[in-house]
């Protein structure tokens, strides 16, 4: 499993510097997630989901240990390697949808290829096929602020898909939805790990929990718990 | 970063910039300002020394110009009223000595210049000019009608002269003087050419309330000497005094400029014993000509660096603006982050914005820079009468812009680096 895995981390510590105090975030976690998962993690507000997930994503960086996504150890690479690992082999949702108001949906989409160097007129078609994928064909040409929370999430799910990415990382991805559009999402993640995505996701509701296939449960900075389904169904039958 | 990726970050500037189009208009107007003003102050440096230098230039650089000049002593001011002779001025011998003494002359031209009254068919106060044939080659001017003065008139002392047109015009209105006799100070002189002067640049010291000319007469130099003679009696209440001038002008033009750098001081030199007394000048054109582009060069330096100062107000506009934008696109640069941005490519975007704010401000500043010094000059003359001269140079339009697009750039790095070096997750989480 150990060889085969999408990402790896060993004896991950995250500490922050608040000056006067040291406070570790992250205690000597380590954790494998195979390809083709749906990993939810779970825990209370404060445990240290987030900033697993910013590590995961690459846009943080661990205090110590050794991060290895895609058979490559991200643990000590530079600014720039980190930006090209998040732009070609990560797709991001946020909770707030974190959409550029200033553009339009396809070209939200297109925000990722652009800083691969691909202009929008040579990916529209990829553009406008993942806006479909989402059930936006007829809102191409809508600004952020034309859509509703659910129809964002939307289109920050085509976004996470532009690069063709190796995980989806998503930090409570229905947080701001109610329970039937956040229901919605959650179809669009099952579907995207049904022909698959390999997904990690940090929530709270059970409901995740019940779609994926792996649920991690985290408490102060540690791995309290973790489950695959197939134990699940073990322990339930 | 190649061209499509320029012109398709410049569209993303515009996009951003259009997000607060009165924002982002009231930014440019300081770049549109300051490059304006930019260019009117040069305008104005140039134009300020434009006729002078055309006037100089007239004179021609190759040439040093000699100018009898009646020495400070000789003058009426001694309060007794008395008769006397003055004999002053450039010699004829002096124009041999100086042709032997100096190096690198290609040619001399002498004149010989008196205010006279023209006594037939009307009267008319007139200069006339004694020259030999040359004169025409050396100095800017057009036959009307006729011939010039020839080597000929000028052997045999032939009694004709050539008008100005305007004097022509006053004495026989549009009928052709060709022929005619006109006579002046008791000599009689046939018309034999109408000229124009397409520019004048020796004139007789036409002070003592010398009444305004109203033409020229040009004779031969050596008919001028026989027949008008080179003694000049000026009559006042009980007294009159007679000047003795030999020629009023020395024109030399030498080869090169090089030459004339050196001959001033020659000249000076090879006729010292000659004069005592301070009884002529020498000018010499290409020095006031340097003297004048040194004196305008700091002047237009200090015009420019006062508009400069204009400039550098909108930059710091410009980075206001562009430090404002950062901060409330923070979550948005943490997002680009986030999706692969890299550090320089988001520089690159806020760059390119202040680029084409800066651009379009420096472009727009141009057109109405390079019309507002005319306006200005309109306005002036509009206003006070006087004829104000501006002179708008390219050099003066692509220094504007540059300087616009450079403060541009300048003041967008701090911002552009500022967003660049957020913490991606700093920014994310702000709100
Ligand atoms: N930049 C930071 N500086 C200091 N403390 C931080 C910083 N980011 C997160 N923390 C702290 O780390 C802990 C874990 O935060 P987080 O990973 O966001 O938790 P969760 O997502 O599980 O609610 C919290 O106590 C939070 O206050
Ligand atoms: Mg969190």
């Amino acid at each position: 499993m150990a060889s085969g895995a999408i990402i790896r981390i060993e004896q991950l510590t995250k500490t922050y510097d608040l000056g006067e105090v040291q406070l570790t975030v992250l205690r000597s976690l380590s954790l494998s997630i195979s390809p083709g998962s749906f990993v939810a993690i779970m825990g209370a507000s404060g445990s240290g989901k987030s900033t697993l997930l910013n590590i995961l994503g690459c846009l943080d960086r661990p205090t110590s240990g050794r991060y290895v996504l895609a058979g490559m150890d991200v643990s000590d690479m530079g600014d720039d390697e980190l930006s090209d690992m998040r732009g070609q082999r990560i797709g991001f949702v946020f909770q707030q949808y974190n959409l550029i108001d200033q553009l339009s949906v396809v070209e939200n989409i297109h925000v990722p290829l652009a800083y691969q160097g691909l202009g929008l007129s040579e990916c529209r078609d990829r553009c406008e096929a993942l806006a479909h994928r989402v059930g936006l064909s007829d809102r191409l040409g809508h600004r952020p602020k034309q859509l509703s929370g659910g129809q964002q999430q939307r289109v920050a799910l085509a976004r996470s898909l532009a690069n063709d990415p190796v995980m989806i990382l998503a930090d409570e991805p229905t947080g701001n939805l109610d329970s039937s559009t956040g229901r919605e999402i959650l179809d669009l993640f099952s579907e995207l790990h049904a022909q698959g995505k390999t997904i990690v996701m940090v929530t709270h509701g059970d409901e995740v929990a019940a779609r994926a296939t792996r649920v991690v449960q985290m408490s102060d900075g540690r791995i309290v718990r973790d489950v695959s389904r197939a134990q699940r169904e073990m322990a339930g039958a | 970063m190649n061209l499509p990726m320029l012109l398709r970050g410049a569209r993303a500037g515009v996009a951003s910039l259009l997000l607060h189009k009165t924002r982002s208009l009231l930014t440019m107007l300081g770049i549109i300002f300051g490059v304006c003003s930019v260019i009117a102050m040069l305008a104005i440096g140039e134009g300020a020394s434009f006729e002078a230098q055309e006037r100089i230039r007239q004179k021609g650089a190759r040439n040093i110009i000699l100018r009898s000049k009646k020495p400070a002593g000789d003058a009426t001011a001694g309060g007794a009223k008395r008769s006397y002779i003055a004999d002053y001025g450039l010699k004829y011998a002096d124009m041999e000595r100086i042709r032997r003494s100096v190096p690198g002359i290609v040619r001399i031209l002498p004149q010989r210049i008196e205010p006279k009254r023209v006594r037939f068919p009307k009267h008319a106060e007139c200069e006339v000019v004694g020259t030999p044939p040359l004169y025409r080659e050396m100095t800017s001017t057009e036959m009307v009608e006729g011939r010039f003065l020839t080597d000929w008139d000028e052997r045999e002392q032939k009694n004709v002269c050539v008008l100005t047109e305007d004097l022509a015009r006053t004495l026989y209105g549009h009928v052709s003087p060709l022929g005619e006799e006109i006579r002046v100070a008791n000599r009689a002189f046939t018309v034999v050419g109408v000229m124009r002067e397409l520019s004048r640049v020796y004139h007789t010291a036409a002070g003592g309330g010398a009444p305004a000319s109203e033409g020229r007469v040009f004779v031969s130099l050596h008919t001028f000497r026989t027949h008008l003679g080179e003694q000049n009696v000026r009559r006042s209440a009980g007294s009159f005094q007679v000047e003795r001038v030999q020629l009023s002008f020395l024109t030399i033009e030498f080869a090169s400029e090089n030459d004339v750098a050196r001959a001033a001081p020659l000249i000076r030199h090879a006729l010292a014993d000659l004069h005592k007394k301070q009884d002529f000048v020498v000018e010499v054109p290409l020095d006031e000509l340097r003297a004048l582009e040194a004196t305008k060069r700091l002047f237009s330096f200090v015009l420019g660096s006062i508009a400069a100062i204009s400039l550098l107000v909108g930059g710091i506009g410009i980075m206001n603006l562009m430090l404002a934008t950062v901060t409330e696109r923070t979550r948005e640069i943490g997002v680009r982050r986030a999706l692969g941005a890299k550090k320089r490519q988001i520089v690159e975007q806020f760059l390119m914005e202040t680029g084409v704010l800066s651009v379009a401000g420096g472009l727009i500043g141009v057109v109405v820079g390079v019309f507002f010094p005319y306006f200005l000059s309109w306005a002036i003359h509009a206003i006070s009468g006087h004829a104000y001269r501006v002179v708008v140079t390219p050099w003066s339009v692509l220094l504007a812009l540059g300087i616009s697009v450079a403060t541009g750039i300048a003041f967008g790095v701090y911002p552009a680096r500022r967003a660049a070096n957020l913490d991606p997750i700093e920014a994310l989480r702000y709100s």
